[in-house]
């Protein structure tokens, strides 16, 4: 099996439950910039980061469509594929609003994912710390933390 | 097909002594299509488990040589589900009390799949 990588270890539950319930392949939990706290199935970092600069751009469009027709913003954007599916999904943490990105095949569905990710945000709501206090954000801070985050996902 | 026309198909099914709802679902996604359903049914989770189950019960037949199933019948401690594939794309699913008359049920879903037809 492939495994599940967390940034923060309070994630770490709530998205291994998901995975095995979902039977997804691959998942991504980030901000709306594309800072990824937790990942699974991923084995490159390079793959992440794509995904996650993707996902995070996605998001950001739609959002921008759902403004032009006045609508709040889209909770969910599924893509079916012949083969696979994508899920993006948006939810909200004591610390912010969050993005998921879920890839799943033949062996799940998007009724399933979907299911299965109202659970993943409440677990994750129930789990995640309260926020800490704002750093001030350097650009030193911000590639210290990167690094710091893809050191944890892929433990180089 | 109206989406009323479908539920219409369906309300058959629920007036069935002991069916508490009735759903198509599409297959390949587990998402409603269209359901009539007491309350306290989560619909989407049924839907969406009911699809995987009968994906995953016709790929165990299929690999033991006896087809893709008809019928699909899971009876649990408070309650029994149905469902019945109908075509490539479509699933019936019906929710049923223990002691429910399920040749009676079966037998309604088998007209609302020939009514789907």
């Amino acid at each position: 099996m492939k495994p599940t990588r967390v940034v923060e270890p309070w994630a770490a539950p709530p998205l291994e439950r998901f995975v095995a319930e979902s039977a997804a392949r691959l998942v991504l939990l980030m901000s709306p910039s594309g800072q990824v706290f937790a990942q699974h199935g991923f084995t490159r970092a390079v793959d992440v980061m794509s995904a996650a600069a993707l996902g995070a751009g996605i998001v950001a469009s739609t959002g921008e469509m759902a403004r032009m027709v006045e609508e709040p913003s889209f909770a969910a954007l599924n893509h079916q594929g012949a083969h696979h599916g994508i899920f993006l999904g948006s939810f909200t943490l004591p610390r912010g609003p969050m993005l998921a990105l879920v890839v799943y095949g033949p062996d799940s569905s998007v009724g399933l994912v979907q299911l299965f990710f109202e659970e993943l945000v409440r677990d994750l709501v129930q789990s995640a710390p309260a926020p800490a206090p704002a750093r001030p954000a350097l650009a030193a801070d911000f590639e210290n933390d990167l690094n710091e985050s893809l050191a944890t996902l892929f433990r180089t | 097909m109206s989406s009323a026309a479908y539920r219409r198909v369906i309300e058959a099914i629920t007036r069935v002594r002991g069916v508490r709802g009735a759903m198509l679902v599409a297959a390949a996604d587990g998402l409603i299509v269209a359901d009539a359903l007491m309350e306290g049914i989560r619909g989407n989770a049924v839907a969406a488990l009911a699809a995987s189950l009968v994906k995953r019960v016709g790929n165990a037949s299929e690999a033991s040589g006896v087809g893709r199933p008809h019928f699909v019948q899971l009876r649990g401690t408070e309650g029994m589900l149905l469902t019945l594939p109908t075509g490539e794309e479509l699933l019936l699913v019906a929710v049923a009390d223990p002691d429910v008359n399920v040749g009676l049920v079966r037998l309604e879903m088998l007209r609302a799949a020939e009514g789907l037809a």
